[in-house]
């Protein structure tokens, strides 16, 4: 080996690289792990904002751990099970109806350009761009039983309106969530499908496939890894939001206490940060999960072509 | 199997025709060869019958029935692409039998009939291996092969040897035009390339800007262009191409003079006619002596290419290219003045709108 491949692999020394790398992994370390290790050692205590144990915690071992699980209670509303439960409900329907629905409108609109597109791409992208406190107020409105637009409409029909944020939360949460983020799959599935060469739906064609068939065969296939992608980056995203918070507060009687809005409610309503840190720690073990299986599935997909 | 009819087709993208009134028939087991510049209407008119494009008007049969409106599924043709479109999600087998496998085809039946095809294409040992891992040639052959498997009454290839190198062009011309002959089923095969349309069609349409310029043998073809287009399309090198005016009996260019004695269409013009002088390449005569009604002119440039000489003289702006065949080109050195001379049965004559002068 002579010199030249001895130095030829490195532009830069090791050093210049570190010292290059430093700043970022400062912040990373001071703003992710740092706080990740805070948490995950506090949900260990009984740690609170008030009262004796602000000033003096106590270790408690996996007391926190033991409580959140302890299966007498914990389906009761507000505790942590019934939450988990209202949560998957709702990134399950959140899912299904964010990526049927985008899979549709790209689908009714793949390869057709006109006003009709574009009036309802922006009108979805919009719903997905606005900002958080805007979009709350508005479903907020459209929402309340007495003067909200939805019953307004509704009564037009001659069909009695419903207090539908306390009536019916857990629903109306997850509805609001499909405005909310349809926008994503539209937007991801309509590029996969505008990528798919028109020959290989034209030979399909001409080999006689009809419609079902064209989509079952070729397209779906085609966008598959697309499909991954939404329903993983979906269920993480619906599984973390916080924005339901804004319409319902968590309840009524705790009906739309999903996850992130319970992590909140314990630590920062009640200000047990011992027990609000075990739950996140349990919530950020979920979400590691999650994004492992997406990288994992990503991984494969690379091998595999 | 079965003949094609086109009554009058037209095709129209907003205010551009790509077909224009187009009335053709192909018969049943020809191969009919689409031969045209890029932008001429050919692919648009396979694409017609394919389903792909439904005409603006006009009427298109397939057999004994009328397919104008009928959905490519419905019209049970077999169509091999330019890029192949095979699906990269499928192996081999599985793309072959894909036509089998929407006519609800049971598995074991279409899978037989898939390694049949494939078989016959030297392509059966392969069937497990998706398209990505295959050569550019075994590629074209699967296509082919999904475009037969259920025996179309029409096969449509649109520029199918365009992607690959010019070794298998020649090999898989070879192997489409014994397919086709073989298996005695009509087809339409679009290319811009024109010795590949004079290798493999029965007949070849010509067309320009939508419309069918000539059709006929290639042979017919080659020897009777009716248009200057034509005449320049076909060939290569292509067909010499010198605007003269026509005086007391002589073609008269910017710089020659050639005597319209003998030449038959001669009697179909006037004194001061414009007309385009055409001649093949392989019919221009070369001489380093001096010879009577030629053109004198210096060698340009010399490419020996094994069989034959391509030998290019320069007149005025234009190039006048000659063939010579056999090892032994004529003796001419670079800038050497050589004297071009044809016989006057070998010239065609083109008006000024580009149409052939036939004799009276």
């Amino acid at each position: 080996m002579d010199d030249l491949t001895k130095r030829g692999n490195h532009i830069l020394s090791v050093r210049a690289g570190v010292a290059l790398l430093v700043p970022a992994f400062v912040f990373i370390g001071l703003f992710l792990f740092f706080p990740f290790i805070w948490v995950f050692l506090i949900s260990f205590t009984n740690r609170t904002l008030l009262g004796a144990a602000a000033q003096d915690p106590e270790f408690v071992g996996l007391g926190n751990y033991l409580r959140l699980f302890d299966f007498s209670r914990w389906m009761r509303s507000g505790e942590f099970g019934h939450s988990l439960y209202l949560t998957v409900i709702f990134v399950i329907g959140s899912l299904i109806g964010q990526v049927t629905l985008g899979l549709a409108i790209a689908f009714a609109f793949n390869r057709r350009r006109g006003k009709l597109r574009e009036i309802i791409y922006t009108l979805v992208t919009l719903a997905w761009i606005l900002p958080e406190t805007a979009i709350g107020f508005t479903w907020t409105a459209f929402l309340d039983g007495r003067r909200g637009t939805l019953n307004a409409i509704l009564g037009a029909f001659g069909i009695e309106g419903v207090e539908w944020l306390l009536e019916f939360p857990l629903l109306s949460i997850t509805v609001f969530n499909i405005w909310r983020g349809t926008a994503f799959s539209m937007l991801l599935f309509s590029a996969a499908l505008g990528n798919i060469r028109p020959s290989y739906l034209e030979t399909a064609d001409v080999a006689g496939a009809g419609p079902w068939q064209r989509f079952r065969d070729i397209m779906f296939p085609l966008i598959s890894p697309q499909f991954v992608t939404a329903l993983v980056l979906v269920t993480l995203w619906t599984f973390n939001v916080f924005t339901p918070f804004l319409l319902t507060g968590g309840g009524p009687a705790f009906g739309s206490d999903i996850i992130a809005i319970h992590t909140y409610r314990v630590a920062f309503q009640f200000f047990e940060f011992g027990r609000g840190s075990a739950i996140a720690v349990i919530v950020m073990t979920i979400n590691l999960i999650l994004a492992a299986s997406y990288l994992f599935g990503l991984k494969r997909k690379e091998v595999a072509t | 199997m079965a003949r094609v009819l086109f009554e009058n087709v037209t095709k129209e993208f907003g205010s551009v025709k790509a077909v224009n009134d187009v009335s053709l028939e192909i018969q049943d087991g020809e191969l009919l060869c689409l031969l045209g510049p890029s932008g001429c209407g050919k692919t648009t008119t396979l694409r017609l019958i394919a389903g792909l494009e439904t005409a603006t008007s006009g009427r298109i049969h397939i057999g004994d029935t009328d397919v104008t409106r009928f959905s490519p599924k419905d019209r049970d043709v077999g169509m091999v692409f330019q890029d192949y479109a095979l699906y990269p999600h499928m192996n081999l087998a599985d793309n072959i039998a894909y036509p089998l496998k929407v006519r609800k085809v049971r598995e074991a039946a279409r899978m037989e009939r898939a390694k049949e095809v494939a078989d016959h294409l030297r392509i059966g040992h392969l069937m497990e291996r998706l398209p990505g891992q295959i050569s550019g040639g075994q590629q074209q052959r699967t296509s082919v092969a999904r475009a037969v498997v259920h025996e179309p009454r029409v096969f449509l290839f649109d520029e199918p040897l365009s992607n690959l190198d010019a070794k298998l062009r020649l090999e898989s011309r070879g192997f489409i035009k014994h397919l086709q002959q073989e298996m005695g089923v009509t087809a339409v095969y679009v290319t811009h390339d024109q010795a590949e349309a004079m290798a493999l069609a029965d007949r070849i349409a010509v067309m320009q800007d939508g419309v069918i310029v000539q059709i006929g043998s290639p042979l017919e073809i080659y020897r009777n262009p009716q248009t200057s287009f034509v005449a320049n399309f076909l060939g290569s090198p292509p067909m010499n191409l010198f605007d003269a005016e026509v005086r007391n009996g002589s073609f008269v260019g910017s710089s020659f003079e050639l005597d319209a004695k003998g030449v038959k269409e001669h009697s179909a013009l006037n004194d001061g006619d414009s007309v385009t002088l055409g001649i093949r390449p392989e019919h221009v005569r070369v001489s380093p002596k001096p010879m009577k009604n030629s053109i004198a002119s210096e060698l340009y440039a010399f490419e020996a290419l094994g069989p034959e000489s391509i030998l290019s003289f320069r007149i005025d702006e234009q190039l006048l290219v000659a063939r010579a065949f056999g090892d032994d080109p004529p003796e001419i050195e670079m800038g050497q003045t050589a004297y071009l001379s044809f016989e006057p049965r070998h010239l065609h004559l083109f008006n000024e709108h580009g149409s052939r002068v036939n004799a009276d």
